[in-house]
Formats: structure tokens, C-alpha cells, sequence
């Protein structure tokens, strides 16, 4: 609990110095971090002093206020509604995005080199698809093996010599990061689908500021405000050619699905209509939306429905949201569609293991931001050392997802691993493994105070002619003291994300 | 491309059709809410000062005899108020339009200003939240009294933060059309609540109910300065019906919707909008062609009931002309000429 000396307003002073300073009074005098990399305590070492300015103020503030300001965000939150809708069978439940408001903070420099790093990667991933769209080069140069991506389920033959515009697939595109012990930023995940999450970037943002404006006061934050013109920037020059002010739209399920809000979002930010496919038509493979002035034309699509949904002619049959045609005219080119149709074959489990390679064949570039270190079963090295060090590993099967099929060494028993291990040498191809990563931690505001909790960074990159980064990320906060686990399913929270300008 | 002059004056933004529905209809949930209260508020007034049906009037009015006798054996103060506030399975109730209003509004969260959204996220939620202990007797008028001010606060936001384009004038045609009904059903509650029993009219019950209905609709104040002593049923009928200063009048409203569908043809060159007009005005020619009285005479409540069908008819033509269903015909694409800025068609530069 926090002590009484809490109660002092304003920052402390004489406490710009070593870590340890704070640890007297205060709201971190409780706060123990002794075996992770720390976000705002840097167990890594290096002093910014605006970070300890920032960390100064937070420690001078009362406990109580604290706390009161986070209902008040939450409170805010609510009632602005956003949030996610949870149906049961007679009710609809509005929940929040569990929100920390302590914000995380990434110096100019880090970002810096987050920045290069999910640029490089995103070219990668476009050059790669676009090969293996068309020539496959990188199948016939043997970089990564030609059933791994043709053999895949995401791979989606009705791209095949399909010419996107710009070669952009991935419009959108979310890296999933974490910082181990060292404080190394390591790439965890590409989600070059339909990432989602940006919405609670900016909000989290604009909820912060409002609530901590002694915090961030004269602190300059590089802003996030521009992603929805950023977006529609990129969509509107990458519709097809030969448009001169392009239509472009949202395509949303519709309000029952559970990130209706962050398509409200986006669609308000980007200015266009948030549209359902039963809003839209085809005719004389075009694609129009229904007005009421008759029907308009469309030219691009901003989609937040998967694949499988968006033409039951050519994908789902069954699909009641999708537009009927819609796949004919983006073969026609009359259409583009952010992401591309067929971009899950590139954030594969499988595939993101030939990640580095991929971008030194197409770039001739050592990666900028580093895979968690992979060893692919498949190759006789790989499976050797998984093999040898099966107790101290994370040990994944490719084709599943949702952590199906995995094995933790770590807390496996010597039976599981005795099992697994049978499992894995009879098919090796089937098998990533990875060591157990130590999440870096940030401060969050807990039932006794502000404790660690484990964090990850997700920046958004949007592509047009060429790629942007929305400086920050989200960052998603295991709420569960010890919890790795930073999903929303599972109990995880969110966190703004302060890029310092200088 | 260079814009020279102000681009909302030239080319009309595309407004989806599903938007202009669930404006349309957000408006007139919204109203609904709020008459519906006014009306529980007023019943219990006349019921308090001795109508012997009072609650009985509600469900005629409503047409929802077969529903509520369905599951209910006597139209008693307690089975009317719970029907039409807190009972989900009844769709005419207080809960079930607040629900609806805000599936409408949800959807409209892309067009609508942030403030309508919270404002109706938490009234919905207020409303989602009544029991049987917010409409006990002691209760009830108190609650009628938030509800009309949440939806006043709602209309006062909507004034003051939407964005005057398309979709804000379906949303005038649906509160004015929605008023417009409203007030035929406000009338005609003091119709069932005296008639037949013709030794009522006139008598003392019958002036201070008239007053009530009055009060009930916001205008018994401005009656008062504008007809003074007149309290005769046949003038307060005609303040009711035909005033053209009183905001809730059948005339204000159809006045208001007739420059509502205008609007859209003139500013907005909607073609579906010109037959609409027209049959808006003739709803307003019939209704200025007769006196209060001959109305009264010809039969008040079939006055109201044929208004009522009317309106029906003028929703429907609305929905057939702004947002026909799948599959029905739909306008071609506009051409070129009115709608420059997304026309394919345009030359590039």
C-alpha cells in the first residue's frame, strides 16, 4: 500500500538521478522489478531525462488520485462507447478495452529503429507476394520450400498474375514486437490480414492526455492523429487507374460484429461511409453502392471482412456479408481491395521462420528488427537442436493458430515432452521451436499500486506508394501479475504508447 | 483537382441509403419515446382526476388491443404502464424503442456526432436498466418527466452538432412525420376517454381533461395567450391540428415535412423525392380546407385514423423511393452532370 508521503503534490524534488532515488516515497517506492526489462525504470540502463521527468511526475502523484483518474477513464470510455459488444443470447453487453492509463514510453531513437525496421519488413512481405503471385522466384531459388506456400491454405490461386495496383498487398500492415531481457525489440508476428487495434492507438491517446495533462505536460509527443488520412491517402492513390476522385469505402459485418467500433472509427477518420456488402452491387463487374440517389460508383475498398466472406461466388458460398462478384471485379481491375485478397499466406507461422531470408534474397539487407530466434524442424540443424533442447523451448506446429498443438518446455512434464518428442520426429516439417521469451514490463496501475506487467508493441504501417508508421503502436498490457498472455480474450489491457519527439 | 468553390454547394455528398432509413427512423423512435411518455404522464393526470378508463385509451390509440390482450386480462394502471415501458416482449414499448433507436443510432455512428452517440448510449442504457421499482405509482411521473428531457436533450444535440447535409433532413422528415402522427393519437386519446359518453362533453371533467392534453403537448401556456378564454373542445382540436406557430400541431409538422422532402429534390436533385411532395401537400390542402369544427363533426377520430393511414403511405413511398429493397429496381447511376466528383466518366487532368 502506499504510504502516507504520497500526499505530497508535484514532483519531488532533487530526484532526477539514479532509479533507486525514487524508490524512497511514492507511488514507485513499491514497486519491484528484479528479473525484466523495464519500460519506464530501464533496468537497461540508458537516461533520458525526459523519461525521468515523465516517471518523476507519476511518482509524485497520490495513489488515490490515480486511481481516480482511471475511473474516470473508464468511465469516459464507456460512455463514449468504446467499446466491444458481447451478445449473448438476450443481451448485449458493452465492455471496455481494459485501460492502464500509465503510458508506455519508446525514446526518439527506439522508434527510429522500430520505424526502418517495420518499413523493411512490410516492403518484404509485398515483394514476396507479388512473386509469389507471379514468377516465384523466391519457390525456384529454393528459399523457402514451395509447399510451405503453394501447398498453404492462405494461398489463394485466383490472385495468381493478378497485377495490384502500386504492387502493394498489404495496405495495412501490424508487426507484433516484444523486448527481451537485453531490452531487444524482436519481431514476434507479422498480421498482414486485417490487423485491428488502431483505433485504441489514437484513443488511448486522446483519454490519456485527458486525464494525465500534469503527465504530459510540455512533453512533446510525436502525434498519432494523422493515421485515417494517412489511410485514405493511401487507399484513394491506389484505386484503379484512369479514376479521378476515387470513392473509397469501409467494409465492415456490420454493427454485431465485436470491432464494429474501431470500423466506426476509421471510417470517421478516413471520411468515407462505412458500408456492409449489402450496401454494395456489382454490375458489368463495377462496383457500386447503393444511395440515395441510385447507385454510385466505388473504387476502393478498405475491408475489415477475412477472405472466406467477401464474395460468396467466389470463396464462401454461405456468406451472407460479402458482395456477390466483388472478386470478378478486382480481376478485372475495377476494384481495389486493402489488403489484397490472399496476404494471410505471407504472416504464416511457417512462413514468418524464412522471414530474415526473405528480406536479405529481396532486399539484400541484414533484417533491421530480429525474428525471435527460430529454429525450422523441417531443416536437419533445426530439428537437431530443438531435439537436444526440448525442456528449455517453445515448440509450435505451422499450420495451426490460437496456440493450438504448442508445447511450453518449460512447464511440460518429462511424459508431455517424452510424447511430443515421439510427435515431432515423426514430422519434423510440421514444427517451429522457439526459446521462452521474457516480455519487457511497464508499470500498471494494479490492485496494490503500480506493479510490472508484461507488454508488447503493435505499429501499424500503412502502404500506399509508399510505406508509413504510425509513430507508437498499441501496446497491449498482460493484466495478470506473471501473465505473458497480452490478447483481450485473455484478460489483457491496453496502453498508450508515447513517442518522444526529441 | 482544384476546388474553386465550396464543394458542398456543387456536388451533393452520396448518402447510403441505409443511413437515410436509420436516420428516418432514429427521429421518429426517438419521438415516439417521447410522446409515448407524455401520454403515460397525461393518462395518469386524467385517471387521478377521475376518468374511469383512462388506461384502456392507451392501447386503443396504439392499435395494440390483440398484442396486450394476448397476455393481459384488464387494462389496469399497473399491466398499462409495465406494457408500455418495461416490457421487451412488446415491441410498441418505452424499452424496445429505446432499443431500437439505438441499433438505428449504432449504425449511424459514422455520420452522427460523437455527443448524439454518448447522450443516446447512456439514455439507452438508463432505459435498459428500469424495473418494477422506477414505475411504481409514486414513481411514474417522475420517470415520464426524465425520459421526456433525455429525449429533449437528444433533439437539443441534434440541432446543435449534426452536420446539416442529406441525412440530417431525413431526420427532420422522420421527426416531423413521426410529431405529425403523434399528435392525431394525442388527440384522439381525449376522444376515447369522453366519447361516447356525450354528457361529458363540455362539462367541467371534459375542460380541466382538455387543459391536460394541452398541458401534456407543451401548449397550454401558448393557448392561453393566443386564445385567451376560448377553452370550447372544438378550438383546443384546432389549436392541436391546425396552428401554424405551435411545434407540434399537425400543420407545423406537415408544413415542416413538405420543406423537409423539398429539400431533397431541390438541393440534392432527388427524383424520387417529386412525388412525395406532392402528396404531402395534398395531406396539407385537406387539412386546410376544413374548419376544427366540420372536422368534429365529420368524425374526429376518423379524421385522425385516415391522417395516420396517410402518413403510413407517404413512409412507404419514402422507403420505396430512398431505399428500395434488394433485388427491387434501383436508379441507374446518375449522370455525369449532376455528380462530377465520382463519375468515372470524368476526363483525366
Amino acid at each position: 500500500m502506499a504510504d502516507k508521503t504520497n500526499g505530497q503534490p508535484g514532483p519531488k524534488p532533487s530526484s532526477h538521478g539514479a532509479p533507486e532515488a525514487l524508490a524512497d516515497t511514492g507511488l514507485f517506492s513499491h514497486y519491484q522489478n528484479s528479473h525484466f526489462f523495464c519500460e519506464l525504470t530501464n533496468s537497461g540502463g540508458h537516461t533520458d531525462p525526459q523519461v525521468e521527468l515523465i516517471r518523476d511526475r507519476l511518482n509524485a502523484l497520490p495513489l488515490d488520485d490515480l486511481r481516480s483518474r482511471a475511473k474516470q477513464a473508464e468511465q469516459e470510455l464507456y460512455n463514449l462507447g468504446i467499446t466491444f459488444t458481447v451478445y449473448s443470447e438476450r443481451d448485449a453487453i458493452d465492455r471496455i478495452l481494459p485501460f492502464d492509463l500509465v503510458p508506455r514510453i519508446l525514446a526518439r531513437k527506439e522508434w527510429q529503429h522500430i520505424e526502418a525496421g517495420v518499413k523493411q519488413r512490410v516492403q518484404a512481405l509485398n515483394m514476396f507476394l507479388w512473386d509469389i503471385y507471379h514468377d516465384q522466384n523466391v519457390l525456384r531459388d529454393g528459399i523457402i520450400p514451395r509447399d510451405l506456400v503453394v501447398g498453404n491454405a492462405n494461398f489463394c490461386p485466383a490472385m495468381i498474375g493478378l497485377d495490384v495496383p502500386g504492387g502493394t498487398y498489404v495496405h495495412i500492415n501490424g508487426t507484433d514486437l516484444v523486448r527481451d531481457d537485453a531490452g531487444r525489440f524482436l519481431v514476434l508476428e507479422d498480421n498482414a490480414r486485417t490487423p485491428s487495434g488502431v483505433s485504441y492507438v489514437i484513443e488511448n491517446r486522446h483519454t490519456t492526455l485527458r486525464v494525465m495533462p500534469d503527465i504530459a505536460a510540455g512533453i512533446d509527443l510525436m502525434p498519432v492523429d494523422e493515421y485515417g488520412m494517412r489511410l485514405q491517402n493511401a487507399l484513394a492513390e491506389l484505386a484503379p487507374e484512369g479514376v479521378d476522385n476515387p470513392q473509397v469505402v469501409l467494409l465492415s459485418p456490420g454493427i454485431y460484429n465485436s470491432a464494429y467500433f474501431e470500423h466506426v472509427f476509421l471510417a470517421r477518420e478516413m471520411g468515407v461511409p462505412l458500408v456492409e456488402g449489402r450496401d454494395l452491387v456489382t454490375e458489368n463487374d463495377r462496383v457500386y453502392m447503393r444511395t440515395t440517389a441510385g447507385l454510385r460508383p466505388v473504387h476502393s475498398i478498405y475491408r475489415r471482412l477475412n477472405d472466406d466472406f467477401l464474395d460468396p461466388e467466389a470463396f464462401d458460398p454461405t456468406s451472407m456479408l460479402g458482395v456477390p462478384g466483388l472478386v470478378q471485379a478486382y480481376r478485372k481491375g475495377n476494384i481495389t481491395i486493402a489488403n489484397a485478397i490472399g496476404t494471410g499466406v505471407a504472416d504464416d507461422k511457417a512462413v514468418y521462420a524464412y522471414m530474415p531470408r526473405i528480406i536479405r534474397y529481396y532486399l539484400s539487407e541484414e533484417p533491421i528488427l530480429s525474428n525471435v530466434e527460430t529454429h525450422i524442424c523441417a531443416e536437419p540443424e533445426g530439428l537437431a537442436y530443438t531435439l537436444a533442447n526440448l525442456k528449455n523451448l517453445v515448440v509450435k506446429p505451422v499450420g495451426e493458430s490460437g496456440g493450438y498443438g504448442l508445447i511450453i518446455g518449460p512447464h511440460a512434464t518429462q511424459d508431455e515432452l517424452a510424447e511430443f518428442r515421439t510427435k515431432l520426429e515423426a514430422d519434423p516439417a510440421n514444427y517451429i521451436s522457439q526459446p521462452v521469451i521474457n516480455l519487457s514490463v511497464s508499470p500498471t496501475l494494479c490492485e496494490n499500486g503500480l506493479e510490472p506487467r508484461h507488454v508488447d508493441l503493435r505499429p501499424f504501417a500503412v502502404t500506399g506508394k509508399s510505406t508509413w508508421v504510425l509513430p507508437g503502436g498499441l501496446s497491449r498490457v498482460a493484466l495478470r501479475r506473471g501473465s505473458l498472455v497480452v490478447n483481450s480474450s485473455q484478460g489483457g489491457g491496453s496502453k498508450d504508447t508515447w513517442v518522444l519527439a526529441q | 483537382m482544384t476546388t474553386t468553390v465550396d464543394p458542398i454547394a456543387t456536388v451533393p455528398m452520396p448518402l447510403l441509403s441505409r443511413y437515410a432509413e436509420c436516420t428516418m427512423w432514429l427521429a421518429r423512435y426517438m419521438e415516439r419515446i417521447e410522446n409515448l411518455a407524455r401520454i403515460i404522464d397525461v393518462t395518469e393526470t386524467f385517471v387521478r382526476s377521475g376518468a374511469s378508463d383512462g388506461w384502456r385509451a392507451i392501447v386503443q390509440i396504439n392499435a395494440d388491443e390483440e398484442r396486450f390482450f394476448a397476455t393481459h386480462d384488464a387494462t389496469t394502471a399497473r399491466s398499462v404502464i409495465t406494457f408500455y415501458t418495461i416490457d421487451t416482449e412488446n415491441p410498441t414499448s418505452i424499452v424496445s424503442l429505446a432499443h431500437a433507436a439505438r441499433e438505428n443510432a449504432r449504425s449511424l455512428r459514422p455520420v452522427i456526432s460523437t455527443e448524439m452517440w454518448a447522450q443516446l448510449n447512456i439514455f439507452t442504457k438508463f432505459v435498459r436498466s428500469l424495473g418494477r421499482d422506477d414505475i411504481r405509482p409514486s414513481e411514474i411521473s417522475q420517470l415520464c418527466t426524465r425520459i421526456k428531457q433525455d429525449c429533449q436533450t437528444h433533439t437539443g444535440i441534434t440541432e446543435g452538432t449534426f452536420y446539416r447535409d442529406q441525412a440530417s433532413i431525413f431526420y427532420n422528415a422522420g421527426r416531423h412525420l413521426e410529431r405529425a402522427d403523434q399528435i392525431t393519437r394525442l388527440i384522439d386519446i381525449k376522444y376515447h376517454t369522453l366519447l361516447p359518453s356525450e354528457a361529458g362533453v363540455g362539462s367541467e371533467v371534459d375542460i380541466s381533461q382538455w387543459s391536460a392534453v394541452l398541458r401534456s403537448a407543451a401548449g397550454y401556456h401558448a393557448y392561453r395567450r393566443v386564445m385567451s378564454a376560448d377553452i370550447r373542445p372544438s378550438s383546443i382540436v384546432g389549436f392541436l391540428l391546425k396552428s401554424e406557430a405551435f411545434p407540434r400541431s399537425l400543420s407545423t409538422n406537415l408544413r415542416h415535412l413538405h420543406s423537409n422532402i423539398t429539400q431533397l429534390r431541390r438541393d440534392y436533385h432527388l427524383r424520387g423525392a417529386s412525388h412525395i411532395v406532392g402528396r404531402v401537400e395534398h395531406l396539407r390542402n385537406i387539412l386546410d380546407q376544413q374548419t376544427a369544427t366540420e372536422i368534429i363533426v365529420r368524425g374526429l377520430h376518423e379524421f385522425n385514423d385516415w391522417i395516420q393511414n396517410e402518413l403510413q403511405d407517404i413512409q412507404r413511398e419514402i422507403a420505396n423511393a430512398f431505399w428500395p429493397a434488394p433485388g427491387a429496381a434501383v436508379l441507374a447511376p446518375e449522370t455525369p452532370e449532376l455528380f462530377p466528383a465520382s463519375s468515372q466518366s470524368q476526363s483525366q487532368s
